[in-house]
């Protein structure tokens, strides 16, 4: 089948079976590798997208199902607002440490400061719930996604 | 404190300036390691003893430091560059880094592992940058006709305050390259209260690329007409392929070729048997893979279940089986004459490594080249292994590091760039990334091996340790344990009583074992420390004034089989510092809520942590973790000291509390996604309050000593806080 898919604010064309999910489409079809494949069973978020501003598991949506709905990826979070100050705030305290998850984190740390601007500690813990990072990086994103919501100031303040 | 040892570099150390192309400095350090900096008699071959460091200063200042290690996620990448410009006394802001190619000869050492990075390059990597200053200095005074000894330096310029001139690096960086290096043993070092690099909080060289998304992983490698690959291998650890009917798969959509691979027999180093499906997408080479007909021979694997190795193992200890491995003193006459005698019995299970990143790796074979891009910790164990397996000469093959998303131990084995190897070579002129699906990778995985532990300890009259054994039951041949499945005879309390004994017997098994973040540590930290704080409860104390009273008065206790010396005054330090910072007061019995407390001593790093924890309804919940740690005299990347402690904790915690086991029935592992074999997720991550002990001695590694002891205190404090004695991994309780 062939799909013209809303990416990134272009349209891109591609030629792949409807189950294919899109992941795969990202990853292998249009070379956009930010988007990372963890587990291909929705359990884990590496592969978080936008679709239409909600965060979703790319590995679990099948391209022929997408239709004509907006996709944003890790490439393209920057020029969002909130994903700025996301970007911003996880170089500050520099979050990461194998970073491999981070796109992910990022994509449903972005989606839950779009719905919930403050949000508290369990909002976070509940909307950051699906997404694994193995190097546990838990405290930091949890305070990086404060500070892009103007909820902490004080870098040095991790725990 | 002992004073920090100033390690001499060996005299065949050698120091080589060039004029770099285009202008500038070049220096190429290369230095030959003492055997004492060594963990294992197999990493004193030619090249891991070896270490290098290249710098490099342009005409405008740009200061260019090649990162050799690969870079796991452990931050090594960022802090020895640190390192060299730290002496080098230029800003953090002219520093680029970049990543080399795998080159033994030219590079010397090139791995990740063992928290050894930092005791390795620290005095290396300061005296090269401090060596390259003292070429600058030296070259700014013939240009002043001054003498070196007016000049300072800051930030990557050169000042003669006398005259008021003032030069960038760069601009006498082509004359500083025609001048002889001085000795790297002699060129001066800063005092740490100089350092104006070293101990900053500096943030990852990658990290701004990494929160754009850019393809810097293994798995992000694109080659021009790259195709994907799936490689399915036998569903029980140490099957052998019979036949492969390879029609239907091959007729599936985007498949290019389907290969039956015979393996070398040695699907441990070596080759696996398997079959590869390669095609257009990953995707599609993955659903082709329903389609496969393989026949397996899996009679090797039959009865290597996790019932059985409970079996054999409870049958080992009774009978007393195996061999001791260490017994000082009389441990049998005291154990006897004890006024008071306790027994346990521990075990824990096989679990997964499963880094974010599944395993991976490119290749292109072409002409007569193997060309692959590996996100490995061993990569010149790999360059070692591809000739073996696939006959091609070791000149044929060209390695390119890629950032690996984790590591933890499992990408110390390059099984998967064997297998690419293999692949590439069936298809010459095609490059093929090979991927794993997460399934495969936690089937597949060198795992940390299961163990059991039989405990005796006996109590003198004034309730002191006076006897201690431990029959551990773990696998191997009978003659030599697995990978990663070895006792340590230093385990405490050895050294620290007079009467104790360390038998060891083992069972065999077909599944492959190896090492996990903090190797033999992470489990028998668990068992000791846990059964410790029983001989504490049953002495009428607690056990930091146990280990106290073991630990005794400061000294340095010199470990067996070459491991490091043990300082029990440092020891002393830490579980002091953890006392105070959590408060640390003798727990009120079954209270619902306690906190508990262990000590591990490993990879050179000393670690006492406190857990506060409390049980309801059989669900633990962690409220803080208390660390205090001691590395050495200085802390080199606070920003990536802190995020490794807070791992390695929240690791731990994980191991204990989200029912982390692989479990086999023949052969077969039983769990392979995240829903059956879970990790750490967020909402379980309690607050981590840490605390550096600096003592004088040189840097030691972070990326494993702070996980051992979480553990058990958390096990301790689940005890305090119900009464339940917690001796198996993964913790369950009952509602």
């Amino acid at each position: 089948m062939r799909y013209r898919l809303n990416i990134n604010g272009a349209t891109r064309q591609v030629e792949a079976p409807p189950e294919m999910p899109l992941l795969w489409v990202l990853r292998n079809e249009l070379g956009l590798l930010g988007t990372k494949y963890g587990c291909g069973k929705g359990f884990c978020g590496s592969c978080t997208v936008h679709v239409d501003g909600a965060a979703r598991r790319s590995c679990q949506l099948p391209v022929g199902s997408i239709g004509g709905s907006s996709i944003r990826t890790i490439e393209h979070i920057g020029s969002t607002a909130i994903g700025a100050r996301l970007q911003a705030a996880w170089l500050k305290i520099d979050v990461m440490q194998c970073g491999y998850c981070q796109a992910g984190q990022i994509m449903s740390a972005c989606a839950l400061l779009g719905q919930t601007a403050r949000p508290n500690d369990d909002q976070i813990n509940s909307a950051m719930a699906g997404n694994i990072c193995r190097c546990a990086c838990y405290n930091r994103i949890r305070s990086a996604i404060r500070i892009a919501a103007g909820m902490e100031e004080e870098s040095g303040h991790v725990a | 404190m002992s004073p920090e040892r100033p390690a001499m570099l060996d005299r065949r150390t050698v120091l080589k300036a060039s004029l770099l192309a285009g202008g500038g400095l070049a220096l190429e350090a290369l230095i030959p390691l003492p055997l004492s900096a060594l963990e294992s008699p197999d990493e004193r071959s030619s090249s891991a003893a070896l270490l290098s460091a290249f710098v490099s200063i342009a005409p405008d200042g740009t200061v260019t430091i090649v990162s050799k290690n690969p870079e796991i996620g452990q931050g090594v990448k960022t802090s020895l560059p640190m390192m060299v410009a730290d002496e080098l006394d230029c800003d953090w802001s002219q520093v680029r880094i970049a990543q080399a190619d795998l080159d033994p000869k030219r590079y010397g050492e090139q791995s990740a592992g063992g928290s050894t990075s930092t005791p390795k390059n620290w005095l290396p990597m300061r005296r090269t940058g401090a060596a390259a200053r003292a070429m600058l200095v030296q070259a700014a005074a013939q240009q002043w006709k001054v003498e070196a000894s007016e000049i300072t330096t800051a930030k990557g310029r050169l000042f003669h305050r006398a005259s008021g001139r003032s030069l960038g690096y760069g601009e006498v960086a082509s004359r500083a390259a025609a001048l002889t290096p001085p000795d790297l043993n002699t060129v001066p070092l800063k005092r740490p209260e100089e350092f104006t690099i070293i101990g900053r909080p500096v943030v990852g060289i990658d990290s701004a690329r990494i929160v754009k998304g850019e393809p810097i992983f293994g798995i992000d490698t694109h080659l021009p007409g790259m195709l994907y690959a799936v490689f399915e291998v036998a569903p029980a650890h140490g099957g052998r392929l019979v036949k492969a009917n390879t029609e239907a798969a091959m007729r599936s959509l985007g498949v290019k070729h389907v290969l039956p691979i015979r393996g070398n027999g040695d699907a441990d180093t070596g080759l696996a048997d398997g079959v590869a499906i390669v095609a257009t997408n990953w995707w599609l080479a993955e659903q082709a893979r329903s389609k496969l007909q393989v026949e397996w021979d899996l009679s090797a694997a039959k009865g290597h279940s996790t019932t059985q190795y409970h079996a054999r193992a409870k049958a080992a200890i009774d009978a007393g089986e195996g061999a001791d491995l260490r017994v000082d003193g009389d441990p049998s006459a005291k154990l006897a004459s004890a006024a008071k005698r306790i027994a346990a019995r521990y075990d824990y299970p096989f679990i997964a490594h499963a880094p974010m990143e599944p395993q991976n790796c490119t290749a292109c074979y072409r002409a007569g080249q193997l060309e692959i891009w590996a996100p490995s910790q061993t990569p010149q164990r790999g360059l070692e292994a591809l000739p073996k397996a696939l006959g091609i000469a070791p000149e044929a093959v060209t390695l390119h590091l890629r950032r690996a998303g984790g590591g933890f131990g499992r990408r110390l084995m390059n099984d998967y760039m064997i297998q690419v190897g293999a692949i590439a070579m069936a298809i010459p002129g095609v490059p093929v990334q090979l991927l794993w699906s997460r399934e495969d990778d936690i089937r597949r995985d060198y795992y940390r091996p299961g163990g059991w532990h039989s405990f005796e300890a006996g109590i003198g009259a004034n309730g002191e340790l006076i006897a201690f054994s431990d029959h551990f039951v773990t696998f191997g041949d009978g003659k030599t344990p697995a990978r990663a499945a070895a006792f340590n005879v230093s385990m405490p309390p050895a050294g620290l009583i007079q009467d104790l004994r360390y038998r060891q017997s083992m069972i065999p098994t077909v599944v492959t074992t190896g090492a996990l973040r903090a190797p033999g540590s992470n489990a028998l930290c668990f068992a000791s420390q846990s059964f410790l704080d029983e001989v504490a409860h049953a002495a009428g104390t607690n056990l930091p004034q146990l280990m106290l009273g073991l630990l005794g008065k400061r000294r340095e206790i010199g470990a067996r089989d070459n491991g490091p010396v043990f300082d029990t005054g440092r020891a002393r330090d830490v579980i002091e510092k953890v006392m105070q910072s959590s408060n640390w007061s003798p727990q009120p019995a079954r209270s619902g809520r306690a906190k508990g407390f262990a000590f591990y001593f490993s990879h050179r790093g000393y670690f006492a942590e406190v857990v506060d924890a409390s049980v309801a309804g059989g669900e633990v919940a962690v409220h803080q973790v208390w660390v205090a740690g001691d590395v050495g005299s200085q802390i080199v990347n606070p920003l990536g000291a802190e995020n490794q402690v807070r791992g390695a904790v929240i690791d731990g915690l994980a191991q204990a509390l989200t029912g982390q086991a692989i479990e086999f029935v023949d052969g077969v592992p039983q769990q392979s996604n995240f829903n059956d074999f879970q990790l750490a997720r967020m909402p379980m991550t309690p607050a981590i309050d840490i605390a550096w002990v600096k003592s004088e001695n040189a840097p030691t590694g972070l990326g494993e000593p702070a996980l051992p002891p979480v553990i058990p205190a958390l096990t301790n404090a689940i005890f305090a806080a119900t009464g339940t004695r917690i001796r198996s991994l993964p913790v369950r309780l009952s509602a």
